[in-house]
C-alpha cells in the first residue's frame, strides 16, 4: 500500500461524515481502510458519483491504486474453496500483519494406483486439527505427470478434480498440460512451470485457457523477464518460483533469492516481481535417508519459508507429526498481531470434572488461558476453569486496567451455572489477581483462594491447599 | 438543452444529417456497450469500442446497445476520426465487414500475441544496510583467561537480520546449549529416553551432552534449591556446579529454580565457585534481586542473562537498569525475552524477538544485545508429548516419538529466524537438525543438491 496515514486517504474521500459506510466519520473510515479491514469501494457515495462524475471516477482509482496490496494477489480454484494467496504489504508482521497464510497443497501423481490417488486425497480433504476454538483444515492438491503421457494426466486431473479442492497441475511438457487443461480448466487450477525452455507454449496456454501460472527459475534476473513478457502478453495471476534447493548452499540460496523477492518487491517497488512466492518444501524428498528425515526435512523447509514470504506451498508428507507443526506455525505466523487472540468465554471442563473437583478462573487472552489449561490437563488435574472475558487481556493488565473486575465475576458464575455442577463455593484466583480476593468474596458469597502466580505450580500448589478447610 | 437521448438516437441524428465530420465538439460522459452473445462483432472490434469508450466518453445516457453494432462501429471510426482519436492499428478497417464474420469460433479461440523473446530485465535486490551492531559476548575462558574451559563461545555481532549474510555477514553461527538438571526433573519420555541413564548424575548428564550430543555449552539448572522441592541450601548446591566444571570443558550456563527469594542466594554462591571461567547466569528478573545477582556477575566476570516476560518495554528497562544501576560491561550481557512454544504464543515470542533485534540493529543501544532462548518450553506444548488429541474429531496425531522433537525443531528454527543466538535445548535430534538447518543458512555447508528438478517427475 503506497499511503500509510489516514490523512492522505481522506483527501479522496466525500469528507461528508455520512456514515453510509458503517463508520461514524470519513476519517474513521479512512483509518480502516490503512489497516485493509474496508476496500475504497467500501465508500457507497464514492462509489455512486464515480458513475457518473469523471472527477470521481480518477479519485476512486487512484485512491484504489494507493491502497492496493505491494504483492499481487492471485486466486486459485473456484467457488467456497479457493484460495487467496500474495497481497502481502509489509515484511515484518509487527508492522501491521501478514494477510494471506500459504495454501498447503499435497502431490499425487498420475501413475500413482487409483486407490492409492484416493487415499491421499481422501487425507487432504478429511484433515482436522482443532487449534483456537476452530479446526485448522488442508488447502489443495498438486497432480504431477509422471507418465509423460498427455491423456493419463488428463484422466488424472480429472480425477483430483472430483475432490473440489483446489489444484496445481505439474508439468513442464505443455502437450501433457494442455490436455488437463482442456478437461479441468474452468476449476482454475494454478499450471506449474513455465522455464526458460518451455515458456512460449505456457504463456499460450495461460492466455487461452485464462488459468493463472507459475514461472520457475533459479535466476532472478530470468524470473523477473518472464513475469514482465507474461504480464505484458496480458496474464495477470503470476506466481514465482525461484527453485527451492533443498540442503545445503542450495538452501542458503534459496533462502535469499525468497527474501530479496519480497524485499525488493515490497521495499524496492520492483512491481515486476511483485507477485505471490512459491516454496516446495518437497524438494526434501531428494534428499538421502529414510522417510522420517525427508519429512522432517521437507517440514525445516517449510518452516522457514512459512516464516519468511512463501505464498503458496507443495508437500509430500501427509504424516500428522510434520503437517501438524506446519499448520500449526502457518496459523502463528498469520495471526494478526495488531488484535490480541481471544478464545471463547466461558466454562471448559478439564479431565472430565467432579463436582467436588476445584473451580479456577484465568482470562480469556489465548495465550493466558492455553497456558493454563494445557498446565491443568497436562498435570492430569480435574477441574472447572472459568474463563473471563478481559477483552483479550492477560491477567495483570486487566486487573490492573478494570476489565478482571469482582462484578464480572460473579456474571460469569451466573452465566455459566457453575453452582449446579459443584458441591462447594471454593474459587483459586490467579495469584496475579490477589488484590481481588476480598472485593469478589463480597460479589459472589464464594470463598476466594488465591493460587500461584504461575499456572505451572498449581499442581505443587493443590496438594498443601486442597480440598480447602472450608471457612464457613 | 436538457434532453436525454440513446446512443442509438444519437447515431441516427448523425446519420439523418449525413454528418461524416464533427468539428469543435466535445462529448462528456460514460459509454457502456453491452453485446448480446451471438450479435455478430469480432472479439477484436468489441476491444476497440472498450477502448475508444475510454478515451471518448461518448454520451451522457447509455442504452443497451445491441443494435446494428457494426453500424455503430462505423460511426465510431468517423467520430475517431473527428475527435482525431487514433482507431488501434487494423481496426480502421477491418478486412470484411462486421456482419460476415463467424463470430462464435472467433471468440472461442482468440489469436493470442506470444513474443520471439523474453522482454529484458535485471533484478536489482534492494538493499538494506543498519547503522547499528549487536554486542558480542564471550561465554566460558580458557586457561589464558584464567579459566579452565578448552573451548569458547562468542555470540552476538550481528549487523543483518539473522542470516541475511546478503546485507551484510555476520561473524558467528548461532549456538546450543543443552539442559541439565540437579535432580530428576519432570521430562516428556521422547526426551527422558535420551538421558535415562544419567537423571541422577549431572556431571555424567553434561558429559553425554557435550560428548555425544554436540552441545556447545551446557545449562546447568540448579532446581533441587526449589522451596517447594528439596530446598537444597546455596553452599550445598553449588557443589555440582563444580563437578559439572570438571566433566566438561565448554562454558557453562547456571540457572537457579526460578524462586524469586532463594535465586539471588543461588545464583551469588554459583557465581563465587566459579570464578574465572566466565559462566552465563541464568537469570535476573524485573521481579527478583537483580541488582544482587548483577553484582554477583561482575564480581566474579560473569555473563548475566537478562529475563523478561515478553515485553520489549521491560526488556529495555532491567537492561538499563543492570547496564547503568549494576555496571555491567556491554559485553557481559545476553537477554532471554521468553520463549512460547509453537502453539502457544510462538507468534508473539517471535514478534518481540524480532522487534528488538531490528531495534538493536537500529542503534537501540539498550536493545543491542544477543538472545537466548529457553526453547526446550517447547516440550510444554501438548502436543509434543500428550499420546494423542484430547479432542474429538481431530485427525489422529500420529507418534509422539516423531511429534515432540519436531515441536522443538520448528519452535527453535521460528525463534533463529527473529534473532536468536543461543538455544537452551534438550532432545538431542533436535539439536542436531536445528544445527544442520542453521549450518546451512550460515553458509557453512558447501554441498547442494544437483538436479533440483527431479521431484517434479520422480515416481516415489
Amino acid at each position: 500500500m503506497k499511503v500509510k496515514s489516514p490523512l492522505e486517504v481522506y483527501k479522496f474521500l466525500p469528507q461528508t461524515n455520512c456514515g453510509e459506510c458503517g463508520y461514524d466519520t470519513c476519517m474513521s473510515f479512512a483509518a480502516q481502510i490503512i489497516d485493509r479491514s474496508v476496500k475504497p469501494t467500501d465508500c457507497p457515495p464514492l462509489v455512486e458519483k464515480a458513475k457518473t462524475d469523471k472527477k470521481f471516477e480518477k479519485k476512486l482509482n487512484e485512491l484504489i491504486e494507493l491502497t492496493s496490496p505491494e504483492v499481487a494477489e492471485v486466486v486459485i480454484g473456484t467457488g467456497e474453496s479457493a484460495v487467496k494467496i500474495g497481497g502481502e504489504d509489509v515484511l515484518h508482521r509487527h508492522e501491521l500483519t501478514f494477510f494471506n497464510p500459504p495454501p498447503f497443497f499435497f502431490d499425487v501423481w498420475d501413475t500413482l494406483d487409483e486407490a492409492q490417488i484416493d487415499e491421499r486425497c481422501k487425507k487432504v480433504v478429511e484433515y482436522r486439527k482443532f487449534y483456537v476454538g476452530d479446526y485448522i483444515t488442508l488447502e489443495g492438491i498438486a497432480v504431477r505427470c509422471t507418465s509423460n503421457d498427455p491423456e493419463k494426466f488428463r484422466s488424472v486431473a480429472k480425477k483430483v478434480s472430483e475432490y473440489g479442492k483446489p489444484m496445481i497441475l505439474i508439468s513442464l511438457n505443455p502437450e501433457c498440460m494442455r490436455a488437463a487443461l482442456e478437461e479441468v480448466a474452468d476449476k482454475k487450477p494454478l499450471i506449474y512451470a513455465a522455464t526458460e525452455d518451455n515458456w512460449k507454449d505456457f504463456l499460450q496456454l495461460a492466455l487461452e485457457f485464462n488459468v493463472p501460472v507459475t514461472l520457475r527459475s533459479k535466476n532472478l534476473d530470468t524470473l523477473k523477464s518472464m513475469a514482465k513478457t507474461f504480464k505484458d502478453a496480458g496474464v495477470k495471476e503470476i506466481v514465482l518460483d525461484p527453485v527451492t534447493e533443498p540442503l545445503g548452499d542450495g538452501l542458503r540460496g534459496t533462502f535469499e533469492r525468497v527474501v530479496q523477492l519480497r524485499r525488493t518487491g515490497i521495499l524496492g517497488e520492483d512491481k515486476d516481481v511483485a507477485y505471490p512466492i512459491m516454496v516446495t518444501p518437497i524438494a526434501a524428498w531428494l534428499v538421502e535417508g529414510d522417510e522420517v528425515t525427508k519429512g522432517y526435512w521437507e517440514a525445516v523447509i517449510a518452516g522457514t519459508f512459512i516464516v519468511k514470504y512463501a505464498d503458496i506451498m507443495i508437500f509430500r508428507n501427509l504424516e500428522q507429526y510434520t503437517v501438524m507443526p506446519s499448520v500449526i506455525l502457518r496459523y502463528n505466523i498469520y495471526t494478526d498481531p495488531r488484535t490480541p487472540v481471544q478464545v471463547e468465554p466461558g466454562l471448559r471442563e478439564i479431565n472430565s470434572p467432579g463436582p467436588e473437583d476445584p473451580v479456577f478462573i484465568t482470562t480469556n487472552f489465548a495465550l493466558t488461558y492455553y497456558t493454563v489449561e494445557s498446565d491443568l490437563s497436562s498435570n492430569n488435574i480435574k477441574g472447572w476453569l472459568l474463563v473471563l472475558d478481559t477483552e483479550g487481556l492477560g491477567v495483570e493488565v486487566s486487573v490492573a486496567g478494570g476489565q478482571f473486575t469482582a462484578a464480572k465475576v460473579k456474571d460469569l458464575i451466573q452465566q455459566t451455572g457453575i453452582e449446579q455442577k459443584v458441591n462447594h463455593k471454593n474459587l483459586v484466583i490467579p495469584g496475579l489477581a490477589a488484590r481481588l480476593q476480598g472485593a469478589i468474596e463480597d460479589e459472589t458469597g464464594w470463598s476466594v483462594f488465591v493460587g500461584p502466580m504461575d499456572s505451572g505450580r498449581i499442581k505443587g500448589w493443590l496438594e498443601k491447599n486442597w480440598p480447602p478447610e472450608s471457612k464457613e | 438543452m436538457a434532453n436525454k437521448f440513446t446512443l442509438e438516437e444519437f447515431f441516427e441524428k448523425l446519420k439523418k444529417y449525413n454528418v461524416e465530420e464533427l468539428e469543435g465538439v466535445r462529448i462528456e460522459g460514460d459509454l457502456e456497450i453491452e453485446i448480446e452473445p451471438g450479435s455478430g462483432l469480432d472479439a477484436n472490434v468489441i476491444q476497440a469500442l472498450a477502448a475508444l469508450a475510454g478515451y471518448t466518453q461518448l454520451i451522457q445516457e447509455f442504452g443497451n446497445f445491441l443494435y446494428h453494432t457494426s453500424m455503430a462501429f462505423t460511426y465510431l471510426q468517423r467520430l475517431s476520426n473527428a475527435l482525431g482519436i487514433q482507431l488501434p492499428v487494423g481496426m480502421a478497417q477491418p478486412a470484411v465487414p462486421a456482419q460476415q464474420i463467424q463470430p462464435a469460433e472467433i471468440l472461442e479461440k482468440p489469436r493470442f500475441e506470444i513474443p520471439e523473446s523474453l522482454a529484458p530485465a535485471r533484478f536489482e535486490p534492494y538493499k538494506v544496510e543498519y547503522p547499528g551492531v549487536i554486542e558480542e559476548v564471550t561465554l566460558g575462558a580458557t586457561r589464558a583467561d584464567g579459566g579452565t574451559r578448552e573451548s569458547v563461545v562468542t555470540i552476538g555481532g550481528e549487523r543483518s537480520l539473522a542470516f541475511y549474510n546478503f546485507d551484510a555477514q555476520n561473524p558467528h553461527t548461532p549456538v546450543i546449549a543443552i539442559d541439565i538438571f540437579d535432580r530428576r526433573p519432570m521430562l516428556a519420555k521422547a526426551v527422558r529416553e535420551h538421558y535415562e541413564d544419567v537423571l541422577d548424575d549431572p556431571a555424567e548428564w553434561a558429559r553425554k551432552a557435550v560428548k555425544d550430543f554436540g552441545a556447545d555449552l551446557v545449562t546447568l539448572h540448579l532446581i533441587s534449591t526449589d522451596p517447594l522441592l528439596e530446598d537444597t541450601p546455596a553452599s550445598e548446591a553449588v557443589k555440582v556446579v563444580e563437578e559439572v566444571l570438571q566433566a566438561v570443558k565448554v562454558p557453562l550456563i547456571i540457572g537457579g529454580s526460578g524462586n524469586k527469594e532463594k535465586d539471588p542466594e543461588v545464583l551469588e554462591k554459583a557465581a563465587e565457585v566459579a570464578e574465572g571461567e566466565r559462566v552465563m547466569l541464568a537469570s535476573a528478573t524485573l521481579d527478583m534481586d537483580w541488582e544482587r545477582i548483577g553484582n554477583a556477575a561482575k564480581k566474579h566476570g560473569h555473563v548475566i542473562l537478562s529475563w523478561t516476560q515478553m515485553d520489549i518495554n521491560n526488556q529495555k528497562t532491567l537492561n538499563r537498569y543492570l547496564l547503568k544501576r549494576v555496571g555491567i560491561e556491554r559485553d557481559s550481557l545476553v537477554m532471554d525475552p521468553t520463549t512460547a512454544a509453537l502453539g502457544y504464543g510462538l507468534d508473539y515470542a517471535f514478534t518481540n524477538m524480532e522487534r528488538i533485534r531490528i531495534s538493536g540493529l537500529r542503534g537501540d543501544q539498550d536493545l543491542n544485545f544477543p538472545i537466548s532462548s529457553g526453547t526446550t518450553n517447547a516440550w510444554g506444548a501438548r502436543e509434543s508429548w500428550m499420546i494423542d488429541s484430547p479432542i474429538e474429531g481431530d485427525t489422529p496425531w500420529g507418534p509422539r516419538e516423531l511429534r515432540g522433537p519436531i515441536w522443538e525443531i520448528i519452535t527453535g528454527m521460528t525463534l533463529a529466524l527473529a534473532g536468536v543466538d543461543l538455544f537452551m535445548m534438550m532432545h538431542p535430534g533436535a539439536v542436531a537438525v536445528v544445527k544442520d538447518w542453521m549450518g546451512m543458512l550460515s553458509g557453512a555447508v558447501k554441498e547442494s543438491i544437483k538436479d533440483v528438478d527431479a521431484w517434479i517427475t520422480m515416481e516415489v
